[in-house]
């Protein structure tokens, strides 16, 4: 949906103008998650066709979430209510050239979904849930992110020069989720968004640890017989070598 | 020096693993526990996902028991047709517990059911150690008998005896019902799955004092009945909810291996019940903890778990 709204708004940029008001890209196409991996700074560069102010939103692959609330059973605190938000980005950054409020409006923050209050978590299904006690669920999801590293409520910074070029760095942290990313850039102009681009790149498990992983999940039979002989090959040895001592 | 763990699906430092790994060997090879009720709490703690705890904790058991339980048979400490009934199940009881693992972890309280566990079972664990190992002086001012034979060893008649399906244990001594063996197999086998625990701090004492088997060989036999137990639960695991990460379990063998022989040595210069009772006070502490975790009001109500599509 957001999509097609930002196609709709490139569109009608390109009919005004008869350049591109907006280009970015990453420095890199492919994150790789190797054996070593400890998270990943990328740089996301470009450059406008003149002053404005830029905007920009990282968004992880779409997830569906359950977040569940603990209640007291007895003695005990058990998780007791939840709810299941839809299409859920599994991270989210944005970094922009001045504070939001100084020169996006509200509203406009609100259908990009700019800022993590603005994130869209919308209920699978009927929810029996009050409109207050599902905004708890939302500020918890977003709280319980951000202390993952996975959300940052803050604002990251855009450097820009000469009103023409602007870059900024995304810091991956080493939990961060595999799969394809977007990032968002809006520049804004008197108030509105005067060109949008979207930078698609990809973060995936490389190597060693890919391959362990997509065995483990496609040969999940044979992988678990090699990990009991593993063991049992650990603990025989082992023996034997304690024996020799 | 930082290594991602391809299904925990984090970074941790190796020494820090293969540290704990150590540090659990040598406690099992101070103590002559499994320490897979330690490890699987560890992991835990170092934001490892619980289910893969619980998973590459029997998967890292399995060496160890197999590790020991060779010096067991060369000893002639291992009952194998009382394991192979224990085996039987082991295996009924893993199926089991692994189908109600997933059941509980899509209906949410797979991290209560694990927490309860614990509790329950390291307060006996540590109230039976503490027990055993407090010296016979304050026992007896506490006004208990010691063990006798009243207590343990074969010869006791009770109502065990008057079950069907009575099967001669040559070197256990024993001339019983298959049945409960079977049914204590079959309960350790639903933890083990459960917990990511080998079972063998359950499973020694109900040998000796619910079986009547003489305690060296319960010791044996309940290491090689283990071994068959954490291996279908790694298996299932790793088949059902493809929750086993290799490169953790090969990280805490390796500390587990080297650790466990230190251990060994350590004991053999030290006085063996003045060390189980400070493992006693370390299990308990760690039950009140969990308990405590239960019951008072948590910090942060809410939680989530989020599912690829």
């Amino acid at each position: 949906m957001i999509r097609a709204v930002l196609i709709a708004w490139l569109a009608a940029g390109a009919a005004h103008a008869q350049e591109a008001p907006l280009v970015a890209d990453v420095s890199e196409n492919l994150v790789a998650i190797t054996t070593g991996f400890t998270g990943k700074e990328v740089l996301l560069f470009g450059a406008t066709d003149g002053p404005g102010d830029i905007a920009i939103v990282v968004k992880g692959p779409a997830r569906d979430i359950t977040v569940r609330k603990k209640g007291r059973v007895g003695p005990l605190w058990v998780n007791r209510d939840e709810v299941t938000f839809r299409d859920v980005p599994s991270f989210y950054r944005i970094a922009s050239s001045r504070p939001l409020e100084e020169f996006a409006p509200p509203n406009l923050l609100s259908r990009f979904q700019i800022g993590t209050g603005n994130i869209r978590l919308e209920p699978a299904g009927e929810t029996e849930l009050a409109p207050e006690a599902l905004a708890e669920y939302r500020t918890a999801l977003v709280r319980l992110k951000t202390g993952q590293r996975l959300y940052d409520e803050g604002l990251g910074a855009v450097n820009t020069t000469s009103n023409r070029l602007f870059r900024t760095r995304i810091l991956f942290p080493s939990n961060v989720p595999t799969g394809t990313y977007f990032v968002e850039v809006y520049l804004f102009r008197n108030g509105t968004v005067a060109a949008a681009e979207i930078v698609p790149f990809n973060i995936s498990k490389i190597g060693f640890g890919a391959e362990v992983y997509d065995f483990a999940h496609n040969f999940a039979a044979i992988y678990g017989l090699l990990a009991i002989a593993l063991a049992v090959g650990a603990g025989w040895a082992a023996s034997a070598a304690f024996r020799r001592t | 020096m930082q290594i991602y763990l391809p299904i925990a699906e984090i970074s941790v430092n190796v020494f820090l693993i293969l540290g704990m790994g150590g540090a659990v060997g040598l406690l099992s090879g101070m103590f002559g526990v499994g320490g897979g009720f330690l490890i699987t709490p560890m992991l835990v703690f170092l934001g490892v996902p619980p289910p893969v705890a619980v998973g590459t904790g029997a998967n890292e058991i399995v060496a160890t028991s197999v590790s020991s339980v060779i010096t067991q048979l060369r000893r002639g400490n291992v009952d194998l047709r009382m394991g192979t009934v224990l085996t039987v199940g082991g295996f009924i009881g893993s199926a089991v517990g692994v189908w109600l693992f997933s059941l509980l972890k899509a209906v949410g309280q797979i991290d209560l059911v694990i927490g309860l566990c614990y509790v329950i079972f390291l307060s006996i664990i540590g109230g039976l150690m503490g027990w055993e190992s407090m010296p016979g002086e304050i026992r007896r001012r506490l006004g208990a008998a010691p063990p006798t034979a009243q207590t343990r060893g074969p010869g006791r008649h009770t109502w065990i005896h008057g079950l069907p399906f009575k099967m001669r244990f040559h070197k256990s001594k024993l001339y019983i019902s298959a049945i409960m063996p079977l049914a204590l197999g079959f309960v350790v086998g639903i933890l083990a799955a459960i917990m990511g625990v080998g079972g063998g701090f359950i499973m020694v004492p109900a040998m000796i004092y619910i079986l009547g088997m003489p305690t060296q060989v319960a010791i044996g036999t309940s290491l090689f009945q283990i071994i068959f137990v954490t291996a279908t639960t790694t298996f299932l695991q790793a088949t059902v909810n493809q929750t086993v990460d290799v490169v953790l379990a090969i990280l805490l063998l390796i500390g587990g291996v080297v650790g466990a022989q230190l251990g060994t040595r350590i004991a053999a210069k030290m006085q063996s019940e003045r060390l189980r009772l400070l493992l006693a006070l370390l299990v308990l502490g760690m039950a009140v903890q969990l308990a405590a975790d239960l019951v008072i009001r948590p910090a942060e109500l809410f939680s989530f778990t989020g599912a690829a599509k």
